[in-house]
């Protein structure tokens, strides 16, 4: 074994890292988005994806969902440095692979294309509830929801028919069946 | 209609109703209206610092000698950023300060006005919570709030930042105390499982290796924590290391106390550490200056780990029964229940650890804390131990600065009671200890009140010397000069091939004549034979004193867990340096 010069211990093992999505019940006060992610950047966590807005307009409550990667033992510590935070009522924490829960992303495609191409591409959005939102000769936006996989690879079947200009927001979640998280 | 109160005035109605005796504090442009408010308040003195940051320290200094929170009054701008150091310093040894600063008036925030900067997000990330008042009837609720944050759970800083208009403005006042109706910062309720505390006692009964490893949180909970855990050890007869934030809870005297543990900690208390089978940590964190090598971290122990913080518990080291709560509270019921059931439990375990004793005696013996004295230069440690001898049966404070004379000063000084002992541990604040001292001598007058100093760590807020000229404030700044950074330069001797690069201060001012230009006393000692007697000369002086205690440049502070080694591979003397050590450690310094 090396020996160390250093005052500092040196990192143990790493564990697996995993992906998960914690979604954060906040009041909807100035700075609170940057108490939440200021304590991601601080303490080193990684912020893959963030949706947020104002859910109770009465209570002015607002849902924050971040996906994260991380260790086990990181992902366990995001949740218990959340849960200090004064804003923050309730935090949950969903592995992506978890099957009762729903996750859905929402991307906004512009194509300029020829209308066989144009054809294509809405043929190939049809199965992410695609909607087009606006037309012209040359142009149209269509808007999917789906998984963040899923939207990846859309992006790159759709580059070569014309996509120019891509819009995605971060993930959104919910549980599955009649139960709400407390 | 209520009674409707300028926001300088609501700031007074609101310390006033939290017994504030004391501020801390530098006026400038943006909170003069506080300031013109204070002489109609003459329950509140004001102490003026010379330095934002001193404030702060001396509020910090106040704070953990008294229990109390510490309350910080500082201007906008640079008023806020020289606070920010002390801040962080609180956040990271969890001391309760409330810091309120001005604000450029609400209609500049955001135009790069005179004198401002964006203090909230300046110390988002070094306090517990911060507000910007936006409403001067906002204003009381958020004072109590801040109030309540900063002293419940895990104690901190908070900050509030008010524009001056709204010290201006008028507002109602409102004392709401309690405020926040859920499980907030840790607060935590007082229920413990009752099943935990019979997990915890099964697993004291099983050991036969057992060790208590308390720390900063049973001081933070207040004098009958310490009550309580003398109770609890002498209950047990297992023995007890403490951390450097946690000295004075259970007596540095006792025979069951195996001293500090950690980097520079006793042979005993790192071996104990590492070779139990039962390690329960009481209100400390598994810091990285205690832990050192995780991997290799008390490998063969069962752990229980007793925090008020529930990102303490597993956030270093994986523990087998982690108890969220204050420890004050948690000792109280372990006791009664561990009492109720088991009469006799000091007698039959004694048996049990009595092969663990023997062991501990074989390591004390190795007697880690000596060193060789001289009779031509005076040992640093030589002149801690004088210091403790000759004031020990005073209620001494003692405050430091941060390096090897702050190792010296935790090894061989022993402490007795909690809140005795003041120490920048996390941050590792140089600078810290003279300011803070100014703060306890306000919190105790008449007790004497000794910063243990080194001389490039004092030089950094020396101009806090005026601060106690000014309040008659008689502490006594005993600085440790080897003219060197004395860390800095041992981590280099060790560590960087003795290439001192910078950690000599080549001029340094003469401490005698200084102290007489702030106008205290100065003194100096030189030779090991006229120490007794100049510093019994420092203890008479009813005035700030600065003692120059010149002593061996060179002196290393053992014993050492050197370069991420495990507890059980310590550096006893210059004899264990030999060792060579590799490129990669010195890339993690």
């Amino acid at each position: 074994m090396k020996k160390s010069k250093s005052a500092y211990s040196e990192p143990s093992k790493i564990g697996k890292k995993e992906h998960h999505i914690i979604v954060i019940w906040v009041d909807n006060e100035t700075g609170v988005l940057a108490r939440v992610v200021g304590l991601f950047s601080g303490r080193g966590y990684n912020i893959d994806s963030l949706a947020v807005a104002e859910i109770d307009k009465k209570k002015h409550l607002s849902r924050i969902t971040i996906v994260t990667i991380g260790t086990l033992e990181v992902i366990k510590q995001i949740k218990l440095q959340l849960k200090k935070l004064i804003p923050v009522h309730k935090v949950a924490d969903f592995s992506r692979h978890d099957p009762n829960i729903l996750f859905k992303e929402l991307a906004l495609f512009k194509i300029v294309a020829s209308l066989k191409n144009q054809e294509k591409v809405k043929k190939i959005c049809k199965k992410f509830n695609s909607v087009v939102l606006d037309k012209s000769k040359k142009s149209f936006v269509i808007q999917v929801t789906a998984l963040r996989v899923e939207i990846d690879k859309l992006i790159n079947n759709l580059k070569p028919l014309g996509l120019v200009s891509t819009s995605r927001t971060g993930a959104v979640a919910m549980t599955r069946g009649p139960e709400i998280f407390k | 209609m209520p009674k409707l109160f300028t926001g300088a005035e609501i700031v007074f109605k609101c310390l006033e109703d939290q017994n504030v005796d004391y501020i801390f504090g530098y006026p400038g442009g943006a909170v003069l209206p506080i300031y013109d408010e204070l002489k109609n308040h003459k329950s509140i003195k004001h102490i003026l610092a010379r330095h934002e940051q001193g404030a702060g320290h001396a509020a910090e200094g106040y704070a953990r000698s008294s229990g109390k929170p510490g309350i910080l009054l500082v201007t906008s701008g640079p008023g806020a950023t020289n606070a920010v150091t002390a801040l962080a310093d609180a956040y990271m040894d969890s001391v309760p300060l409330v810091c309120i600063s001005g604000q450029v008036p609400t209609h500049l925030i955001g135009t790069d006005a005179f004198q401002e900067c964006d203090t909230t997000g300046i110390t988002r990330p070094c306090t517990k919570h911060n507000w910007l008042v936006k409403d001067a009837n906002d204003l009381s609720e958020i004072l109590h709030q801040a109030f309540e944050v900063a002293t419940t759970g895990r104690p901190g800083p908070v900050l509030v930042d008010i524009p001056k208009d709204i010290q201006f403005n008028k507002g109602k006042y409102k004392f709401i105390k309690n405020k926040l109706t859920k499980k907030l910062n840790s607060r935590v309720s007082n229920k413990i499982n009752p099943k935990d505390l019979d997990k915890f006692i099964d697993m004291m009964k099983k050991s036969s290796k057992p060790v208590f490893y308390t720390g900063g949180g049973v001081i933070n909970s207040g004098p009958e924590a310490s009550t309580l855990l003398r109770e609890l050890v002498a209950l047990t007869g297992f023995p007890i290391t403490s951390t450097l934030q946690g000295l004075g809870a259970y007596p540095g005297d006792d025979p069951l106390f195996l001293g500090m543990l950690g980097m520079h900690g006793t042979y005993e208390a790192n071996n104990a550490m590492h070779d139990c089978d039962l390690l329960i940590n009481i209100g400390a964190r598994f810091d990285d200056r205690i832990t050192g090598k995780l991997d290799e971290f008390s490998p063969e122990s069962k752990k229980i780990h007793i925090d008020i913080d529930p990102s303490s518990v597993g956030k270093n080291v994986k523990v087998d029964l982690a108890i969220i709560s204050d420890v004050s509270n948690l000792l109280k019921n372990l006791i009664k229940r561990f009492k109720d059931k088991n009469k006799n439990f000091l007698n039959s375990n004694k048996q049990k650890t009595s092969n663990w004793w023997i062991q501990i005696d074989k390591w004390r013996e190795k007697k880690s804390l000596n060193f060789i004295n001289s009779e031509k230069t005076i040992k640093p440690q030589h002149a801690v131990q004088r210091l403790y001898e000759l004031t020990k049966n005073k209620d001494t404070f003692i405050t430091t600065e941060v390096g090897q004379h702050q190792m010296w000063a935790a090894q061989h000084y022993k402490f007795n009671k909690p809140n005795r002992w003041m120490t920048s541990g996390g941050l590792g604040t140089m600078g810290y200890g003279l300011p803070a001292a100014v703060g306890v001598q306000v919190a105790h007058p008449g007790k004497l009140v000794i910063d243990i100093a080194g001389e490039a760590s004092v030089l950094m807020t020396i101009q806090e010397m005026s601060t106690a000229v000014q309040y008659r404030l008689p502490i006594k700044i005993f600085i440790l000069n080897n003219e060197y950074m004395g860390m800095v330069r041992q981590w280099q001797e060790l560590l960087h091939d003795k290439n001192y690069s910078e950690s000599y201060s080549e001029a340094l001012p003469d401490f005698v004549k200084l102290a007489e230009a702030y106008g205290c006393v100065g003194i100096r000692a030189s030779k090991p034979s006229e120490l007794d007697e100049k510093i019994k000369e420092m203890i008479d002086i009813d005035k700030p004193v600065i003692f120059d205690c010149v002593v061996d440049k060179e002196e290393n502070c053992y014993p050492m867990i050197p370069s991420g080694k495990p507890h059980n591979q310590m550096l006893l003397g210059p004899q264990d340096e030999k060792e060579e050590v590799s490129d990669e450690g010195k890339t993690l310094v």
